[in-house]
């Protein structure tokens, strides 16, 4: 039918390095030169490049107006003062549990994205990806696609090659700057630091940071590439549990691509069965994981969907329908090879389908068009018990922690009691006990507050240091964003002390504010 | 052939062919071993810790020699930076030393750094002199006052505070020191013990607990004619002679029955000695300003500033 595009078709010397009949224990790595690709998932991912790299370079300049007496960082990780801020969101250490709450969610995601469309992270948002995918364009730009990258490798020595070679280099270690430099904003004031870090005023910590993050950005984007992915990173053999027979997973469809030949136009005059497949490798080239998408779902496939990409456009050339290598669930993936002919075998073990049995023709009708009898994957394998227990749990802590949000107080009290002594006898008879109280305004705002009791009879507080001058209440100042202790004592008469223990309250109340907040508190007398 | 018997001699290496690593030449019963090169990351970490230990070596004290060490370029040593902290720590403590020596006690409070400053040295300083006598939290014990409470002896604003603890109470090493002396009435046979059991019942009474009211009549007299002229003619005590205010419900030895009649017959004095001579002005100072802040501080009277 096309075979008459077959001579259009550029077929690539290459070997899937890291597929496992090439790649042998304990033998060094082969460099992978991936060659560049043009298609929707190409385009998507430079979208999503630019959006992640976006987020996280400009990220520390944005600017959130606090008021005088709070940093006006959009997001800033201020460990010197132990407090985080989130735009209109202010955490104190002992709300971390904020940050708690919104990993679970991402690890809930995780899972939620993984068992719906497979290594979605990996291929698209990881930021070894990205980055490995950032670096890929600088040495793509400085030494060309990969046929000319592979002779320039094997070339000798010369003032060219090393012009160029120093040019990539010296560019992957500025990235690597800019990503150390651009982790240290959300530390500290943005523009200040980069005015310290250009004066060479900032600390010992900060260029030890943009060093150690340069170096890793370098070695992990520049040089260990996808060893990270296959070696270092424990989530491809977590992801086995992710997945199942309702996942997306980028597929090379055999059943419509075997039997594969590179002569398809002798081939069909011979009579013999012939898939969609012109094994032109394309798939091959551009994967920057170095594997043959075609011997199935394995470990190192990131599902970037570059091969996608180019055995569309192959397909495009040869007149075909796209689709060969797809996004596919494998119960589809499964249900289309029983279709096409092929039959689950044993095989070492494991229940493999022997491709040897495939029939093009119980794939394409009389028309030559794919038979309506292969089934296509809808959104509907999005739906499903797990999917929606992930959802769930995953909505649920969003709820709990908006929830949380919205209800937490701007105002608390800590208060422990003194023990030794226990309590003291006054010369009237009376007892006093003493009390370490700590209020927190955690509104960057300088406000006033009342400390008073409730539930002690008789008791009267004061404040240490502050002379045998009782009252009811105290009036507490407390400075914009700050924690404030106070000794007080409680003083309670003889006549009002009818236990040995009283158990009240103190109470704090915001003054010309609605803030209050109590702590349950007990006073200790000698036994009646 | 013959050199292939040589390529096969027992002592020579060779490379195998399945890896294409040398082997180390040595073979036992057909056994031979790879020489497999350590992986290159290994090897430059190695030749880095060499790199570094050569520099180390060059910057800090390293050698050692029979008597010292070899100095180093930089001469830096753990001791010598410890020293270091020391000396500034001290050189700001002593300015702030300075600063309490010489502003009034009453005012101290007013500069927060310097309150807080003396009342942290105070604590610390009150862990190693005083809590042994007057207890960890300043609680005290019988025969030793209870520095949290509003009674004192010898006054509780801050220079009585500080009097007493530069100079102590009773000893024989300060001229300065506090001095009285109770008389032991029974002991000495100024009363007869009929008389000390009445005034007895009239201490109780002052002190609002359960007396003999005939006896506290007879005791009333009493009081008046042995008591009065140091604690007081309504046993509200004396500070200028250290006198207990007898009417209130503390009591250095015991507020009973049993107890008073003890201390009126063979009174027990308690002894401190005169801090002054053993730690500096400054020191003192921390310590009443820490005394004073338990909770018993009494404000300093305007006739009584320094």
């Amino acid at each position: 039918m096309s075979a008459e595009h077959d001579t259009t078709v550029e077929t690539f010397l290459v070997e899937p390095t890291n597929s496992k009949e090439y790649r042998e224990l304990y033998t060094a790595r082969k460099k992978i030169h991936p060659r560049r690709t043009h298609g929707f998932f190409r385009n998507l991912k430079w979208l999503v490049m630019l959006v992640t790299l976006g987020i996280y370079y400009v990220t520390p300049w944005l600017r959130w107006d606090r008021g005088p007496h709070a940093p006006d960082q959009a997001v800033l990780i201020d460990l010197a003062n132990t407090r985080f801020y989130f735009f209109f969101i202010e955490i104190w250490p002992q709300e971390f549990f904020f940050v708690a709450g919104l990993l679970i969610m991402a690890g809930i995601g995780l899972f939620l994205i993984t068992s719906t469309v497979g290594r979605a992270w990996c291929g698209y948002t990881c930021p070894q990806t990205v980055w490995v995918d950032l670096f890929l364009v600088v040495e793509r730009a400085i030494e060309g696609d990969r046929n000319a990258r592979i002779k320039l490798d094997a070339a000798p020595m010369s003032a060219g090659k090393a012009a160029k070679r120093i040019a990539k280099h010296t560019t992957w270690l500025l990235i690597g700057v800019a990503t150390g430099g651009a982790w240290i904003f959300y530390f500290a004031d943005a523009p200040t630091l980069l005015n310290e870090l250009i004066v060479g005023e900032a600390s010992f910590a900060a260029y030890a940071t943009v060093a150690l993050l340069t170096a890793t950005t370098y070695t992990f984007g520049g040089l260990l590439r996808e060893q990270v992915c296959t070696y270092m990173c424990p989530w491809p053999r977590i992801q086995g549990a992710m997945l199942d027979e309702h996942s997306l997973t980028v597929t090379y469809n055999d059943w419509r691509g075997e039997p594969r030949s590179r002569h398809t136009k002798k081939t069909r005059a011979e009579g013999r069965p012939v898939g969609d497949c012109v094994d032109c490798n394309a798939c091959v080239a551009v994967c920057p994981m170095g594997i043959d998408i075609r011997d199935g779902q394995q470990l190192e496939c990131i599902t970037c969907a570059l091969c996608i990409d180019a055995c569309n456009s192959v397909m495009d050339k040869l007149g075909f329908e796209r689709g060969l290598i797809s996004y596919a669930t494998l119960g589809e993936y499964n249900a289309n090879m029983a279709t096409a002919g092929a039959r689950l075998v044993d095989r070492a073990g494991d229940r493999v389908w022997d491709t040897s049995q495939i029939k093009p023709s119980l794939v394409r009708g009389e028309s030559g068009h794919i038979s309506k009898a292969i089934a296509h994957t809808g959104f509907s394998s999005f739906i499903r018990p797990r999917t929606l227990i992930y959802f769930a749990i995953w909505s649920l802590c969003g709820l709990a922690l908006l929830a949380a949000l919205m209800l937490r107080d701007r105002l608390d009290i800590n208060v422990s009691r003194d023990r030794n002594p226990l309590y003291v006898t006054l010369s009237d008879g009376a007892i006093r006990n003493g009390y370490d109280v700590k209020i927190l305004n955690m509104k960057p705002e300088p406000r006033s507050f009342e400390l008073y009791l409730s539930g002690l009879e008789g008791g009267q507080i004061s404040l240490a240091g502050a002379a045998q001058s009782q009252s009811d209440k105290l009036i507490v100042d407390v400075r914009p964003d700050q924690l404030r202790k106070i000794k007080v004592f409680v003083k309670v008469p003889r006549n009002k002390l009818a236990k040995s223990r009283l158990d009240f309250e103190f109470v704090v109340q915001e003054i010309g504010g609605p803030e209050m907040t109590t702590y349950q508190a007990r006073f200790e007398s000698p036994s009646q | 052939m013959a050199t292939d018997d040589h390529k096969h001699d027992d002592h020579k290496a060779e490379i195998d062919e399945i890896s294409g690593t040398q082997t180390t030449g040595h073979e036992w019963d057909g056994i031979k071993e790879l020489d497999t090169p350590m992986p290159r990351w290994w090897v430059w970490t190695f030749y880095a810790t060499i790199a570094f230990a050569i520099g180390y070596m060059i910057y800090y004290p390293a050698i050692p020699l029979i008597e010292t060490a070899t100095g180093g370029i930089s001469g830096e040593t753990a001791r010598g930076l410890a020293e270091k902290q020391m000396a500034a720590v001290k050189e700001a403590k002593s300015e702030l030393d300075v600063k309490l020596t010489s502003t009034p006690l009453q005012e101290v409070s007013d500069d927060e750094q310097l309150y807080r400053y003396a009342i942290a040295g105070g604590r610390s300083l009150y862990k190693v002199y005083c809590s042994q006598c007057h207890g960890s939290g300043a609680q005290g014990a019988a025969g030793f006052p209870n520095l949290n409470d509003d009674d004192w002896l010898w006054g509780g604003d801050l220079n009585a505070i500080r009097t007493t603890i530069a100079h102590g109470v009773r000893n024989e090493d300060d001229e300065d020191a506090r001095f009285s002396q109770m008389p032991a009435f029974g002991k000495d046979g100024i009363l007869t013990s009929r008389e000390i059991a009445d005034v007895t019942e009239y201490v109780l009474k002052i002190s609002d607990q359960e007396y003999g009211a005939e006896e506290a009549k007879a005791g009333k007299t009493i009081f008046a004619e042995n008591c009065a002229a140091c604690h007081g003619e309504n046993g509200l005590g004396g500070r200028e002679f250290g006198a207990p205010n007898l009417a209130d419900a503390l009591a250095l030895y015991g507020n009973d029955r049993e107890s008073l009649i003890r201390q009126i017959t063979a009174p027990r004095h308690g002894v401190m000695p005169p801090w002054l001579e053993r730690l500096s002005e400054a020191q003192v100072r921390k310590l009443a300003l820490y005394v004073h802040s338990l909770g018993g501080g009494e404000k300093t009277s305007a006739a009584e500033t320094e």
